[in-house]
């Protein structure tokens, strides 16, 4: 039973983490039909405000505020210098112009701060334990949780019921039927950015709070656990990028504890197997998005 | 001669001057750096024998790369030293050994057949998954080659291998490569994949096998991939699993891009482009680190200066340098109109 409780925590704690970032990824692709490879340094660029912010005496959350911020701005700024001036053009284009951009803020980081880790400043919650029916579970998993729930919630709110929302749900669905109609494109494209970027903000906060530093590389696996679950979500769909974030997590978790010790470290091989076996079975991912119009 | 004769004979005239000015120059870090460009100009090219034909980019090149060196290094470390290299080696394996050229086109085998077991499922794809799943594909490869300690020595750096690859060998090799994926280019298999590519919709309803088309292709591009990372491995000596992952794709891919992904010409112009700026700008930088002007050592300038240079060419060029006429067709081009 206890063993349980803490499965279940783990599995949401990083299913949340998982599927936050797969969010990110999948609200620019559902409009842009782009993949955004610069994405994951977005959590670099939030470890590094809070490496820079050290010693200022500012209170966390202020610090913890100003990094999404920066992390939102990276978010657009990946849009103006890698995007906007290829998007017309291929597929192939745009992922390697961002993949380049993704090179560029990683050497940045590796020329003016360092290519050593650096610890970041974190509050004490992030390090204490809770007991859950007699699990033993950090306060920074349930916290994961809660903040997930949050983000989610105002995430369907926002696409839901506000007006920036329905109109990027348009642009989703049709562009250039939206635009038509009086959609600003680029106004929604940079304000996906945002989204996108506040989202990887916020996960960020706890994808380092479990590691304690920040290296330039960082971004690689954020990166890779976001494509993955969008992939077997299916690219197109937001509710898919949630499942294929949570699924994932239940992969990862389930491996963690049924392989022995020496097979452990393949671990991610073993991950990236099994979703070429769910792709064999299903191409377009598990749930299917809104039948798309045509790329700006 | 026909055009495809002549897009070959001038590359390889190319990479013959190379060979030459090298000799004549004789010096040793150029004989390293032009080395180095024929190893290059042999991923490349495979790389664009996948990627051009097929539309799809593809992050797994630099893996199979890496099949090829290890396959290549399990093969030819000699006996007395395989103890101290490869301390947990099975011991079946033992008693494998073969010349280095040999294991050279074995390692391309090896990295060939690695791909088409993995690949066939992800042919499928297309478009962003295609890709995501590439990228996932050369992490598998990575994570097993950075764990699996009994075949690679893990994450250590694993050395021993004799050092045979030569300048005149590589340019060989090279010449090979681009004959060879000129060929697949202009066969049969080679229009049916820039068929799909083109419209894929299209080549389907006209019964073209899509996945299998780009299987083969991208065999073939493993095939070149696993050739290019073996001599690379005996040039070098020793080597870790780090360098086969996201850098030197970045580099790879840079090459490709820049000189233009839809023609050899284009992917052998893009090696040379790329080394001389890369190799200009690496001096630069031992210049600003010698000089201190920067309280620490400068990395990764180079790369940034090479990515900028990449979203410059996409941006202007989309199709890189060189985008649909190979230089045979053009040299072809230009006398048909000085005669007419």
């Amino acid at each position: 039973m206890t063993e349980l409780i803490q499965f279940v925590i783990d599995v949401l704690a990083l299913g949340g983490a998982y599927a936050l970032m797969a969010l990110g990824l999948v609200i620019v692709y559902g409009i842009l039909k782009l993949v955004n490879f610069a994405y994951g340094e977005l959590i670099m660029v939030a470890g590094y405000t809070l490496f820079l912010m050290d010693g200022t005496g500012l209170p966390w959350l202020v610090m913890a505020a100003v990094a999404v911020l920066m992390s939102i701005f990276f978010g657009v700024a990946t849009d103006y210098v890698a995007f906007r001036p290829v998007r017309a053009k291929s597929v192939t284009a745009v992922l390697i112009t961002s993949f380049a951009f993704s090179t560029i803020l990683q050497n940045a980081a590796l020329l003016f701060i360092s290519p050593r880790a650096r610890n970041i400043p974190l509050p004490d919650v992030f390090s204490t334990t809770v007991t859950i029916g007699g699990a033993v579970t950090p306060l920074r998993n349930l916290l994961t949780i809660a903040a997930t729930i949050v983000m989610l919630t105002l995430f369907t709110w926002l696409m839901r019921r506000s007006i920036l929302g329905i109109a990027m749900r348009a642009a989703a669905t049709n562009f250039t039927m939206a635009r038509m109609l009086g959609v600003p494109a680029n106004l929604i494209i940079s304000s996906a950015f945002a989204i996108s970027g506040l989202l990887a903000g916020v996960v960020s906060l706890f994808w380092l709070g479990r590691i304690g530093s920040v290296v330039p590389g960082i971004g690689l696996e954020p990166l890779l656990v976001a494509f993955i679950a969008t992939v077997i979500g299916g690219m197109r769909s937001v509710p898919g990028a949630v499942l294929g974030g949570f699924l994932l997590a239940l992969i990862d978790t389930s491996l963690n504890h049924i392989l022995p010790q020496d097979l452990l470290k393949f671990r991610d091989a073993f991950t990236f197997s099994f979703v070429i076996l769910i792709l064999l079975w299903k191409p377009d991912g598990l749930i299917k998005g809104p039948a798309s119009g045509q790329r700006t | 001669m026909n055009r495809h004769t002549l897009t070959v004979a001038s590359l390889c005239g190319l990479l013959l001057m190379l060979v030459f000015i090298s000799y004549a120059v004789d010096v040793r870090v150029f004989t390293r750096i032009a080395t180095t460009l024929c190893i290059n100009v042999v991923m490349v090219v495979g790389l664009q024998s996948f990627m051009g034909n097929t539309g799809i980019l593809s992050f797994a090149h630099i893996g199979f790369m890496g099949v090829g060196a290890y396959t290549s290094a399990l093969l030819t470390i000699p006996a007395q030293m395989r103890g101290m290299a490869l301390p947990d080696l099975y011991p079946f394996m033992e008693g494998l050994s073969a010349s280095p050229i040999l294991a050279i086109f074995l390692g391309g085998i090896v990295a060939a057949v690695v791909a088409a077991a993995v690949s066939y499922p992800l042919m499928r794809l297309s478009d962003a998954a295609a890709v995501i799943t590439s990228f996932a594909l050369l992490v598998v490869l990575h994570t097993v080659m950075l764990h699996w300690s009994e075949v690679t020595n893990g994450p250590r750096t694993l050395f021993g291998l004799p050092a045979i690859t030569s300048l005149p060998l590589t340019a060989i090799v090279a010449a090979g490569a681009i004959a060879v994926a000129l060929m697949f280019k202009e066969s049969r298999l080679g229009i049916l994949a820039r068929a799909t590519r083109d419209d894929e919709t299209a080549a389907r309803a006209m019964g073209i096998n899509t996945p299998r088309v780009r299987w083969l292709a991208f065999i073939l591009s493993a095939l070149l991939a696993g050739i290019g990372g073996g001599l690379w491995g005996h040039f070098v000596g020793s080597f870790s699993p780090k360098a086969f992952y996201l850098k030197e794709t970045f580099v790879i891919l840079g090459m490709l891009v820049i000189g233009g992904p839809g023609t050899i010409t284009g992917a052998v112009l893009g090696v040379f482009i790329v080394t001389a700026a890369f190799e200009s700008l690496r001096t630069l930088e031992v210049v600003l680190n010698s000089a201190q002007i920067f309280s620490g050592q400068v990395v990764g300038f180079t790369e940034i200066v090479l990515a900028f240079s990449m979203i410059a060419v996409l941006a202007l060029r989309p199709g890189g340098l060189v985008p649909t006429r190979e230089i045979g067709d053009a040299i072809v081009g230009l006398i048909r109109k000085r005669k007419g």
